[in-house]
């Protein structure tokens, strides 16, 4: 036996960087927890995962019945509003599960000692399979609607990337609000909402009015969803300059959300 | 029957060390729920603490292969005092030292899932407890074996009366011997047969050498099991000693 603690509460460098550390120590409980949402959600429907396809699959449909006609310029707009649909609904999911995630860990952070990032991490993970399942539909629109899929689909996982992190960091900092304020969950679904309407998900870009355009480029799920969608709707690959403000952006939220997050943790257990 | 393990006296060494430890809960004078609450009050500085201390200024040192027991009244501070040792709650001052791997059995089955099976939830449970896959694949026979529920392990938990749900919490906790083994109060699980299979296996943990904090209201186990004992009131601990006297003390009050 050595005489090295096993944990000293003195030994405290930086949270976020310890943080890192118990994460690595605990990754199988991230894979546990990952497995557990993505076996939870559908074992007791009768189609089980195929749903995660159906479901951007129905409200693609739906947004094409009601706005091909007003968005015809849009080129095959059924894969055009089903591409931006899944990359949302990963964002959208997997940030709504993070906060609901810490609720339910909270119980448990009570009583066991697990790393309290766990839970956000594997709520975007979980978000990430259902992202992997749904590009299967959306294959199979394109390759129906005779909208071509190039080799620049390899660089679909930069994108997914881009989109988990951005995720996990507004994820994190939406758990730790959630830890003090009940109410923020409710107020995030209407965030949610004037968030997607203000993003191009259902429409394209070119209705945006010019003088609204630099606003409309500041925002983080504008220039996300484009990345994604240029490697896989448009299939061209994406220049420096359209990479660059994902890559910055998704990085910058991430670590300032895991920094909020780890300073007040220790904290969460005291919370009732 | 204060009879040491071999083991234990071999190594006579500190593994739980706690150096002046404080910690104070901070309870809103009211629940404020909202933002805009929130916000408002900040500005008339009109949130109030209710701030009082779990634990004062606890010194305490627990050697490798003892059981130790804690006995105070309810709110005196023994589980907060579990908490601090199981990583659950960090010191608001003071500083905790613990080397070894510590497994709570403190909430069995805590974090099941109720639509997964049997088998998912040991699983899930033995991550939770922060062990890894290899070592969770080593031991599902023998959880299983423990907590006989083989006919079942497929079926969804839910599915589950309330003994074969703790017995497969504590088959889980006790699936490895653990360097530190927390018990907050005597474990009532399933019937009186399990019951005696419960108590041999924490005997089996103590003549491995693993340390055992006990919190507990029964005061013929505390004085049959540990070898030392506390008594904890309002956040401090009173006396240290052989359980006997630390019981005639505590009764005393």
């Amino acid at each position: 036996m050595t005489n090295r603690p096993y944990f000293d509460s003195a030994v405290q460098n930086i949270p976020a960087l310890e943080e890192i550390r118990e994460i690595k120590r605990y990754k199988y409980l991230i894979f546990q927890l990952t497995r557990r949402d993505i076996l939870a959600r559908y074992k007791r429907s009768f189609l089980g995962v195929a749903w995660t396809m159906l479901n951007p699959l129905g409200m693609m449909l739906v947004m094409s019945f009601v706005f091909s006609q007003l968005f015809n310029q849009v080129a095959n707009y059924p894969a055009y509003v089903l591409s931006g649909l899944i990359a949302w609904n990963f964002f959208a999911q997997g940030t709504n599960a993070a906060m609901s995630g810490i609720v339910w860990g909270g119980n448990l952070i009570q009583r066991i000692y697990v790393p309290r990032t766990s839970f956000a991490i594997a709520a975007v993970l979980t978000a990430l399979v259902n992202l992997i399942l749904s590009i299967v539909p959306l294959i199979v629109v394109m390759l129906f609607l005779h909208s071509p899929i190039t080799p620049v689909i390899a660089f679909l996982p930069v994108p997914m990337l881009f989109l988990a992190m951005f995720a996990l960091g507004v994820g994190l900092i939406l758990s730790t609000l959630a830890v003090y304020f009940p109410d923020v969950s409710e107020m995030y679904q209407i965030i949610l909402v004037a968030w997607m309407y203000l993003s191009p998900v259902i429409y394209p870009e070119s209705i945006i009015p010019a003088k609204f355009i630099t606003a409309f480029h500041l925002n983080p799920m504008y220039q996300l969803i484009r990345l994604f969608r240029l490697s896989i709707y448009d299939g061209r690959l994406p220049t420096i300059e359209e990479i660059l403000p994902s890559a910055v952006i998704s990085i910058v939220v991430l670590i300032i959300g895991w920094i909020f997050f780890t300073s007040k943790s220790d904290e969460f257990a005291y919370r009732v | 029957m204060v009879t040491e393990s071999p083991a234990a006296i071999a190594t006579q060494e500190e593994i739980i060390r706690l150096e002046k430890v404080s910690v104070q809960y901070r309870v809103p004078e009211e629940r404020i729920g909202t933002f805009k609450e929130y916000a408002i009050r900040l500005l008339q500085r009109k949130i109030r603490y209710n701030s009082f201390w779990a634990l004062h200024d606890v010194d305490l040192s627990i050697r490798r292969g003892e059981v130790f027991g804690l006995i105070g009244k309810n709110g005196a501070g023994k589980s907060t005092l579990l908490k601090v040792i199981s990583r659950v709650l960090r010191p608001t001052r003071g500083r905790s030292v613990i080397y070894g791997k510590v497994a709570p059995l403190l909430e069995l089955g805590a974090g099941f899932h109720p639509e997964l099976s049997g088998k998912e939830n040991v699983f899930l449970n033995g991550a939770l407890l922060g062990y890894s896959r290899k070592e969770m694949q080593a031991c599902f026979d023998q959880i299983v074996d423990f907590a006989e529920l083989w006919s079942f392990i497929d079926a969804p938990i839910r599915t589950y009366s309330s003994g074969m749900y703790a017995r497969l919490g504590f088959a889980v906790a006790t699936a490895h011997v653990p360097d530190i083994l927390l018990v907050d109060e005597i474990l009532s699980v399933g019937d009186e047969e399990f019951q005696k299979k419960c108590d041999a296996r924490i005997t089996e943990f103590q003549q491995k050498g693993s340390t055992i904090v006990l919190v507990s209201h029964m005061m013929s186990e505390v004085e049959k099991m540990c070898q030392r004992a506390a008594w904890v009131n309002k956040g401090v601990i009173e006396l240290v000693g052989d359980p006997t006297s630390v019981i005639e003390a505590y009764r005393g009050l």
